[in-house]
């Protein structure tokens, strides 16, 4: 009877795993096919002649003797250096503002502090423009220096790279011991010490983290330098040059390589300092709550408004000068910037795409990343398929944007490829969108997965549930919020990136990023303005609708964390 | 049963993945796609598609737009692979580049016999057929040259006087039609030599070399610059809207090119491309082109533009395309080689 019973169970059993180690493998080879083999076409093209034949490191030896190659170079290394050094200081006294004093306001302070996630790299060059051009509002302030050049990179790379900055730093300036503050107090430590002493070390690794984000994010960025550069030739700009310029692949492929170098070292060098980052709070802890102190916080809220109103600043100028018939000789209010249809970059059309791309990758990207997480954190199957998930799953984080959209050109546009169908069309953006965000995405469903006890599968499994039913009923539920992240925070980066897919994007699948940086080359700089305010509504309403949503669902499915 | 049910769920996400591309494919069905590659200005093609698809309901243009160097460099990179069908709006010149690749397919449009013989390539059927002329011309912001106490310029020659330092932004000849035409008209002009050293001269106060031959007179206009060598469309577009500039036409003449139409050989549309090279030539795409440029391929249709002047055909250098397409590659190096340094980018 037993036997009897036993048998269908143990069938079922076996085709749920077999279901899994299916689902694990689709998404091994699926991660194979969109990362590990674009970028080997591409590093492999690096060392062939425009004919295909093998020509070891010629191109580079080319590429290095080209006059100015040295200058861009050394200029890239300046702007990250220094755009790493001014981010990471303003967003550190930012975020100790946000987190250890009883100033005011933080909950808008931090919101206007994220607001440059909501637009593209190209937005602070606009802005710039409008405010310290030649015609610029505050063009006094620049005291004759010109915007054009390694001042306006830089401005412009510490706005767009802000943001993360502060994330990393406020996570981390959070977690503090209140013992050891105490302790430090009593021992009559001075104020400065104790700062020294218990807060920068606590503070160190994210500090690191932060410098290698932001690092990273400026050496390969191209919205910014792009609008604003001048002559100041940058890396991520000859790549650019190269490829659309010259249709130069092989350069291209070059430069990219360069390109992947800092990233990738900065890349893993982070990953080490992480590693060795232990538990700050034991169960012992007591979290740190800071105390009101009139001076401190007045201070530090003086320099944290003073940050949000340069931000805002750059925003409302993009804003505004989108409603300017023709700046600066006629202020009237005018709405036919927004008529993007007799402009450069595809019109209106460009827009909607863009909205139809960033919702393609927000719910499919989720799908992907969720499943994928889950299945690598929590299955037991197949072990080397979900340790090359775990793999290729950081990849894409110290790949550039522009190096992944040059990799996709070589290996998609191969005709001997059969995923060929694929290119220039908007799966090929969505994908690549996806891939490019994938590691971020991967990081925090698979955070959110830790948190949750292993015994659910367990429990599950003994109860000849099986597995997908958990994942559907238990951990899908309980991860929502971690769910939600995940798609908004790929829905707005894909109406903002404009690096992977402007290599990739085909004329009816212009994107309204794309637009921007088109109708900037073209002299129309309001209408650019314009497009780039429509991508910041639409991702600001999107986030807007996001945190009204996790409001409510907080409520409702995760009233359990409450008890 | 939920077990059946999650299955598919399953299978519909993998699919997915893999599968969005369907989607997309699906979408171009209905009408046949004519891939068109042009360096027409984004504010005059709107009219032209929407008055071709008028008159061909059953072709749909799929446009890629960029600057003529960029369309140029773009064919010629897919000379093996063409995904163009047309070319059309593209300088004379870049055609004869393709042309001495053998990239061109040769067709007689219907009512080739109407255009005039200066606007078609010689040989019959042609390689090319002309739509409009374009040429040099200069946008010079009054209202920043007061401020500045900078004097109008009336030539060529008097852009490389040390008054206007960082004063003038022209469009790099390698991404730019407009900024090709500006260099070989001066080496026509003035031959090699003195050419090269006119633009020495004139490189020390040229503020930025710009990707786009609009974007010197829109920065002019919007008084970023004093100066922008540019053309005259773009100038007459401005001053229209209200721009402070006037329309500098120098003495010397004017180099121009000539937009023009020609079909890829091995066009994956071929019907669909010679039904554009069709229209290209009829009286309504001329009337259309008429509007935005004073001289036009059909006789009686050009008309003169605002602001520019109506003897405006006789202010036009000479220009030997067959000397300017096949130098063209060799002036562009030496040029990149002199200036580049300066240069916006994507170029």
């Amino acid at each position: 009877m037993s036997a009897v019973a036993a048998a269908p169970a143990r069938r079922s059993l076996d085709r749920d795993a077999w279901i899994a180690r299916v689902a694990i493998a689709a998404l091994a080879i699926a991660l194979i096919v969109t990362v590990a083999l674009p970028l080997y076409a591409m590093l492999s093209r690096g060392l062939e002649s425009k004919s295909g034949a093998f020509v070891g490191f010629a191109n580079y030896v080319a590429y290095f003797t080209t006059p100015g190659v040295g200058r861009a170079v050394v200029n890239s290394l300046v702007i990250a250096l220094a755009s790493t050094v001014v981010t990471v200081s303003v967003a550190f006294a930012f975020a100790y503002g946000l987190t250890r004093s009883h100033m005011p306001c933080k909950g808008v302070l931090k919101a206007v502090a994220l607001a440059p996630l909501l637009a593209p790299s190209l937005l602070p060059g606009i802005a710039l423009v409008y405010l310290f051009g030649k015609q610029g509002i505050l063009k006094s302030l620049m005291f004759g220096q010109d915007i054009y050049g390694p001042i306006g990179i830089l401005l412009g790379e510490v706005f767009y790279c802000f943001p993360a900055a502060i994330l990393i730093l406020s996570t981390a300036l959070s977690l503090s011991d209140q013992r050891l503050h105490d302790a430090a107090v009593s021992l009559g430590a001075s104020r400065w010490r104790i700062f020294r002493t218990v807060t920068l070390p606590g503070a160190r690794y994210g500090l690191i983290s932060a410098c290698f984000v932001v690092f990273t994010l400026a050496i390969t960025d191209f919205g910014v330098p792009k609008v604003i550069g001048g002559w100041y030739d940058v890396l991520a700009i000859d790549v650019y040059k190269q490829v659309v310029g010259q249709q130069d692949f092989q350069k291209g492929a070059v430069v990219s390589a360069l390109l992947l170098l800092p990233a990738a070292l900065a890349f893993t060098a982070d990953f080490f300092v992480r590693r060795r980052q232990v538990a700050l709070l034991s169960a012992r802890s007591v979290a740190f709550r800071p105390r009101p102190e009139r001076v401190r916080d007045g201070l530090l809220f003086i320099f944290c408004a003073a940050v949000a109103l340069a931000i805002l600043t750059v925003l409302l100028t993009a804003a505004g000068a989108s409603f300017v018939k023709f700046w600066p000789y006629n202020l009237d209010l005018w709405l036919g910037h927004y008529d993007f249809n007799n402009k450069d970059g595809g019109g209106w059309r460009a827009y909607y795409n863009s909205v139809e791309m960033a919702l393609w990758t927000a719910t499919c990207g989720t799908a992907v990343v969720f499943l994928g997480a889950y299945l690598s954190e929590k299955s037991n199957l197949f072990a080397a398929g979900r340790a090359t998930i775990r793999f290729l799953a950081m990849i894409p984080m110290a790949v550039p944007g522009l190096v992944l959209g040059l990799a996709y050109i070589f290996f998609f546009n191969d005709p001997a490829n059969p995923l060929n169908v694929l290119y220039r069309t908007m799966a090929i953006l969505v994908i690549s969108t996806i891939v490019h965000f994938y590691t971020v995405a991967h990081l925090t469903a698979v955070t959110a997965l830790k948190q949750m006890d292993p015994e659910f599968e367990a429990a599950g499994a003994s109860l000849g549930v099986p597995w997908y039913t958990t994942f559907r009923r238990v951990t899908v539920p309980v991860a929502m919020p971690a769910v939600l992240d995940i798609s908004i925070y790929l829905f707005v980066s894909a109406m903002t990136t404009v690096s992977a897919v402007v290599f990739l994007y085909a004329p009816s699948t212009a994107l309204a990023s794309i637009a921007v940086l088109n109708m900037d080359d073209a002299g129309d700089i309001a209408p650019a303005a314009a497009m780039a305010m429509m991508i910041v509504y639409t991702s600001g309403a999107v986030r807007l609708l996001h945190w009204l949503a996790t409001r409510g669902l907080a409520r409702r499915s995760q009233a359990w964390r409450g008890r | 049963m939920w077990a059946i049910k999650c299955n598919k769920m399953l299978a519909v996400v993998f699919a997915a993945v893999f599968l969005i591309g369907g989607a997309g494919l699906a979408f171009a069905q209905a009408k046949t796609k004519v891939n068109v590659y042009t360096a027409l200005e984004a504010d005059q093609i709107k009219a032209y598609k929407d008055a071709f698809e008028k008159a061909y309901p059953d072709v749909e243009m799929a446009i890629t737009r960029d600057s003529t160097g960029i369309i140029t460099a773009k064919l010629l990179a897919e000379k093996n692979n063409p995904q163009a069908d047309i070319v059309w709006g593209v300088a004379a010149t870049s055609l004869l580049v393709l042309d001495a690749e053998g990239m061109l397919e040769p067709y007689a449009p219907k009512g080739l016999d109407a255009v005039k013989p200066f606007f078609r390539d010689s040989r019959n059927p042609p390689h090319w057929v002309g739509m409009d002329v374009w040429a040099a011309t200069l946008c010079f912001n009054t209202i920043e040259a007061e401020k500045k106490n900078i004097p109008k310029p009336e030539s060529w020659a008097d852009l490389a006087k040390p008054i206007y330092k960082g004063q003038i932004v022209m469009p790099n000849p390698a991404s730019s039609g407009t900024g090709f035409l500006d260099v070989s008209s001066w080496l026509q002009m003035m031959g090699n030599e003195k050419g090269w050293a006119f633009m020495d001269a004139l490189h020390q106060n040229i503020g930025v070399y710009t990707h786009s031959g609009s974007k010197p007179c829109n920065l002019a206009a919007s008084g970023e610059y004093v100066v922008g060598i540019s053309f005259e469309y773009r100038a007459s577009a401005n001053k229209v809207k209200g721009a402070p500039i006037d329309l500098i036409f120098p003495k010397e003449g004017l180099g121009y090119d000539m937009e023009a139409t020609a079909i890829i050989k091995g066009a994956k549309n071929m019907d669909g491309a010679k039904k554009l090279a069709d229209w290209s030539v009829t009286k309504e795409a001329n009337g259309l082109y008429a509007r935005n440029f004073a001289v036009v391929a059909l006789p009686g249709v050009g008309k003169p533009l605002e602001f520019v002047p109506a003897d405006f055909e006789k202010r036009l250098v000479k220009n030997d395309f067959a000397w300017a397409a096949a130098n063209r590659e060799k002036i562009l190096a030496e040029w990149n080689k002199r200036y580049n340094a300066k240069s916006e980018p994507k170029s």
